[in-house]
């Protein structure tokens, strides 16, 4: 070989390959594992708890409270076949004499986070593919002893799912008079075991102060 | 062909030897911004601590309210652990005989040093048995499941017959958080018998004595 002159200074050349190798790894993880965060109609900081149990990822109606109202979910169940979500939308229909189309019902399944409308709005909700007024239609559901559409959903979703469970997902600052209301609610409606969602915290107890 | 670099020295080296050819190299950079994008998106977008529950069983509701008595426990390990305005706890022990007298109340906080020294120093046996097992375990001085240790404790617990209990009511202008918060503390402390019940008319009274609110209760 000849020598060759280099007159230019190459430029330094960094190997990108295993750096991208690595991105695509993390990449796919993060894509298989994600879970989207859906975002709720209201905005809810739950309060702390030492509690260590993990939330239930199926057979569970979710409550979520604040004092903008109350606002309601439930799950599919843990087979998508059930389809528990639409059928219990069709036993709220024949309660309140509303009949909804099967794309209703597949609208109403799809919707990704909780829903507060009222069972009047409902249609107009369904229908309605613009998110800006579906934002002004979620109100929150009904609670008031005259029109307890709360009750009604909880009726239907136990009887659509018997094994359902119920969370409550409330914001630390909602009023106690909201909190009771669910309460009375759920009571009446004997579901007297709950589940509270909180996010986790350390709790220290110093028992060496305390004389015996 | 992908060649860098051109052609041009071929020409002297005459027909037969060939140039080695330099590896094709392909630019990395735009796709390694794109993916630092999409990385960054998904671990924004990814919801990794799942939030966790707390479980909580409330006492039957009767059909008929006037029915509904107070528990009938000894009132000397009866504690009242009252949620009040403004973050503020109030506690009085056992139970009101005379309406007219209404016993003070003794405030308090959500600290540590607040209601868990106080629920704390009244159950101090049962505290300790549970404290100690869990130091064990933690240890590795006793090897058990998981499982099992929440059930040893869960044991202690209804063996457990000198500690208080608690019941807990809620005064109107408290808030959601409270509630977790004192549930939470039965957790911490090993309250092993606690229980949420309505607020009596002359419990409000009792609160609006000491935070010094003007009376809106009545008593019925």
């Amino acid at each position: 070989m000849k020598k060759i002159k280099i007159k230019k200074k190459p430029q330094p050349n960094i190997d990108m390959t295993p750096m991208v190798d690595t991105f695509c790894v993390v990449l796919t993880f993060l894509m298989l594992t994600a879970q989207m965060r859906q975002p709720e109609p209201i905005e809810v900081n739950t309060p702390f708890s030492i509690s260590e149990t993990p939330t239930p990822d199926f057979n569970t109606m979710s409550f979520l409270l604040s004092d903008d109202g109350v606002f309601m979910n439930f799950d599919n169940g843990p087979d998508t076949l059930l389809r528990y979500r639409p059928k219990i939308l069709v036993e709220m229909g024949n309660l309140y004499g509303i009949e909804f189309t099967e794309e209703q019902q597949r609208e109403f399944e799809k919707y990704p986070s909780s829903i507060g409308v009222p069972m009047q709005n409902m249609v107009q909700f369904l229908n309605t593919p613009d998110a800006a007024l579906r934002k002004e239609l979620q109100v929150g559901i009904p609670i008031d002893s005259a029109d307890n559409q709360l009750s009604m959903w909880i009726l239907c979703a136990r009887q659509v799912n018997p094994n359902i469970q119920a969370a409550i997902r409330g914001d630390a600052t909602t009023h106690f008079s909201t909190v009771e209301k669910i309460l009375d609610v759920l009571q009446t409606r004997n579901v007297n075991r709950f589940s509270l969602v909180t996010n986790l915290e350390s709790a220290t107890i110093n028992l060496d102060e305390i004389p015996e | 062909m992908a060649q860098v670099g051109g052609g041009g020295e071929e020409k002297g080296k005459g027909k037969g030897k060939r140039k080695v050819k330099a590896p094709p190299f392909i630019d990395m950079t735009p796709m390694v911004d794109l993916m630092c994008l999409l990385i960054t998106f998904f671990m924004l977008t990814t919801a990794f601590t799942k939030s966790k529950v707390m479980e909580i069983v409330l006492p039957e509701k009767l059909q008929n309210e006037e029915e509904q008595t107070g528990p009938r426990i000894a009132a000397s390990r009866t504690v009242n652990v009252i949620l009040g305005p403004e973050d503020k706890v109030y506690m009085y022990p056992g139970r009101v005989e005379d309406f007219n007298n209404l016993p003070p109340l003794m405030e308090t906080d959500y600290s540590s040093e607040g209601i868990r020294r106080q629920l704390l120093e009244r159950n101090a046996t049962l505290a300790r048995r549970i404290n100690d097992l869990e130091q064990e375990v933690l240890t590795g001085r006793l090897q058990i499941s998981r499982d099992s240790l929440a059930s040893s404790i869960s044991r202690l617990k209804s063996d457990d017959d000198t500690g208080p209990i608690v019941l807990i009511k809620a005064y109107k202008d408290a808030n959601y958080g409270n509630f977790v918060d004192i549930l939470d503390e039965m957790n911490i402390c090993g309250i092993a018998r606690y229980t949420f019940m309505k607020i009596a008319w002359y419990e409000e009274q009792m609160v609006e004595i000491a935070a010094g609110i003007s009376s809106t209760a009545s008593p019925n």
